[in-house]
């Protein structure tokens, strides 16, 4: 049984206007977020996958980012025709996010707790300043942080990236939000600090019944801690599944030649490894129809004539890609 | 045949502080480290951020100079070298750095950032250009490439750049710090191929730091795991993934996220933060975060000794 959406987005379209012409950074992507469940969106380096988060924020850049259609339904409520007033409170109350960089994304010159404060004061301002203190210092002791009222009083550059990376958590959190976004969160960090933290984030969502939407480029992070995945190529969905069905049976050529390329703990050492060839292909000069058929070592005429829509592999899995048997998913053309 | 030596080599830097800015203090951050690479082998050297792994690799290429101990070249001390035989040295030993933003001169064409090396070690002839244009091709780009910037080429290509300025003029020992760290995996995977192919054709020694363990077992013939400036344990890179014996390398391990949904791992989360170099903690440095700590551990420093076999597992562990 398929429980409700919490965050529903629909054939999203979002394109910057550069000085060599506008280029669409996200087009016609859509997802269901479930109430409770991680989702991870995987995907290289201007796969548009940091894009697609930050409109759901409304986070992007104005007037450079202009979002050219979708809906993104939030408990029902389309996000994109909210007032900047409304959008305010869900912001950091009802959708909270947690940004790649730990060392920029703290304010230098606030005291660790009076950036916390500031989520109270904006989301719950009837809020004393003692209950603040002792909320702000309970926030920092889940996520692991020990003598928290010290850290209270400190400034973010006496603490290490882990830390820094707890009290983004810490803050995210403070509003106990329905929807956690965590861009790249472990990105920056030793393996050893994002075991730590990933293991804290899925506490955590136990226990406030949160749902996360977990971006990241390594399929390791996606396959330990995701219930289902979106893989993104170069703007696009190329395929979404429940994450058992997407490392069983990866559908679209592109997850494929993703896990290929990985080197795997078990496999034969100096041997060669896979690779998908050619490049990623610049936003300003996409390739026709599929935007991997350049690359794609199973190209047809087709491919190469119009893009393929989603199709269903199996229930919970579909994959952008015209090998793939079987019907178009209904809602996903245009 | 060992072509390079490294006895119980340290590398401390100052802390400034006060109003002076006097020394107050001193990071450790390579203490006491001794390995041997061999010829044609690729050593590993693994460890998380602030562990000593690229200090190291820079006091081996002679870009440091060691606080004590010593770097033997094929049995010559690169200290002791004067500037004619540091020189020749440098041309055998190159190195690859992690950012291929920021390690190519963004003012030159390539041409000209392959032909520097061979004015510096006056190895410049007229047929220098061909012989750089086949360099780039060996490493994948074009012969037209020499007329372009840096800013034209995409991470991955830089790099191969990179790959091309330390590979030309027949090194025999390469240090790559880092080489594919800031690349996404499918151009990774292109670089990896990259120089195990050159390894095979151009019967290179590499130096291999990375913190990602999968790509370091991957490539290396033998793994040193590095942590708060000293090596924790050393092995051949299969004996080292199976059968590591090391608690910290255990956690190393066990941290890597694994690409396959159903795979039941122990997983080990390792508690607190890595202690600061420049106070290390007394014993063996792992204890304050080792699961297994006994009184032992906290008082005296384990030696990196002989586990088993010839094949050389070396631990510095009192327990295991």
């Amino acid at each position: 049984m398929k429980r409700a959406p919490v965050l529903k987005v629909e054939d999203l379209a979002v394109s910057f206007s550069t000085d060599a012409g506008t280029v669409r950074a996200v087009d016609r992507v859509g997802f269901e977020l479930e109430s409770g469940s991680t989702l991870g969106v995987v995907g290289e380096s201007g796969c548009g996958k940091s894009v697609a988060a930050l409109s759901i924020m409304r986070l992007l850049p104005v007037p450079t980012a202009v979002i050219e259609s979708g809906r993104i339904l939030f408990k029902g409520d389309d996000l994109l025709s909210c007032t900047p007033e409304e959008m305010a409170r869900v912001r950091g109350g009802k959708i909270a996010m947690i940004f790649q960089e730990p060392m920029t994304a703290l304010n230098p010159v606030h005291k660790i707790g009076s950036q916390i404060n500031e989520v109270y004061a904006l989301h719950l301002p009837s809020m004393t300043r003692d209950r603040m203190r002792k909320k702000a210092a309970g926030m920092l002791d889940m996520v692991g942080i020990a003598d928290p009222y010290k850290v209270l009083g400190l400034y973010p550059h006496h603490l290490s990236g882990g830390m820094r990376q707890r009290v983004m958590i810490a803050m995210a959190l403070a509003a106990e939000p329905d929807i956690l976004i965590a861009d790249e969160p472990t990105t920056a960090l030793d393996v050893t600090v994002q075991a730590q933290i990933l293991e804290r984030i899925r506490e955590l969502q136990q226990e406030y019944h949160m749902s996360v939407i977990l971006i990241t480029h390594d399929l390791g992070v996606i396959a330990e801690n995701c219930d289902s995945a979106m893989v993104m190529y170069a703007g696009r969905v190329a395929e979404e599944a429940r994450v058992d069905m997407l490392f069983k049976n990866p559908s679209h050529p592109y997850t494929k030649g993703l896990l290929a390329s990985i080197p795997s703990l078990a496999g034969k050492r100096k041997s060669e490894l896979t690779t998908i060839r050619g490049t990623v292909p610049s936003l300003k000069n996409l390739p026709h129809g599929c935007r991997f058929s350049n690359r794609c070592p199973h190209t047809m005429e087709q491919c190469v004539n119009k893009a393929p829509m989603q199709r269903f592999v199996a229930e919970n899995h579909t994959a952008a890609c015209y090998l793939v048997p079987g019907s178009e998913r209904q809602n996903a053309d245009t | 045949m060992r072509i390079l030596e490294v006895a119980d080599l340290q590398k401390y830097f100052p802390v400034y502080g006060g109003v002076f800015l006097r020394p107050k203090g001193w990071i450790h951050a390579v203490d006491g480290v001794s390995l041997a690479v061999n010829k044609g082998e690729t050593l590993g050297l693994v460890g998380e951020s602030g562990c000593g792994k690229t200090t190291l690799g820079r006091c081996v290429s002679g870009l440091y100079d060691a606080t004590a101990g010593n770097v033997l070249y094929k049995g010559e001390d690169i200290s002791a070298m004067g500037r004619t035989a540091l020189k020749k040295f440098r041309l055998r030993l190159q190195m690859i750095f992690q950012d291929p933003f920021e390690s190519l001169n963004s003012r030159q064409m390539v041409g000209q950032i392959l032909a520097e090396k061979y004015h510096i070690h006056k190895k410049a002839h007229p047929g220098m250009d061909e012989e750089i244009a086949d360099t780039l091709e060996t490493v994948g780009l074009e012969k037209e490439d020499m007329t372009k910037y840096p800013h034209e080429f995409s991470g991955g290509q830089r790099q191969r750049i990179g790959i091309a300025r330390a590979v030309s003029l027949n090194p025999e020992l390469i240090v790559c710090d880092e080489p594919v760290s800031a690349l996404d995996v499918s151009v990774q995977s292109k670089i990896l191929n990259l120089l195990l192919k050159l390894q095979e054709k151009m019967d290179l020694t590499y130096i291999f730091i990375s913190h990602d363990l999968s790509v370091v077992k991957h490539i290396s013939d033998r793994i040193a795991v590095m942590y708060l400036g000293k090596i924790v344990e050393t092995a051949d890179a299969e004996t080292l993934y199976n059968n590591s014996r090391h608690p910290y390398t255990e956690a190393l391990i066990s941290a890597i996220p694994n690409p396959d949904p159903e795979c039941t791992k122990k997983r080990i989360i390792l508690s607190g933060e890595l202690p600061s170099a420049e106070n290390p903690p007394s014993g063996c440095r792992f204890h304050t975060r080792c699961m297994y700590a006994e009184d032992i551990c906290s008082s005296t420093e384990p030696p990196l000794s002989l586990r088993h076999g010839p094949s050389g597992h070396f631990t510095a562990c009192h327990l295991f």
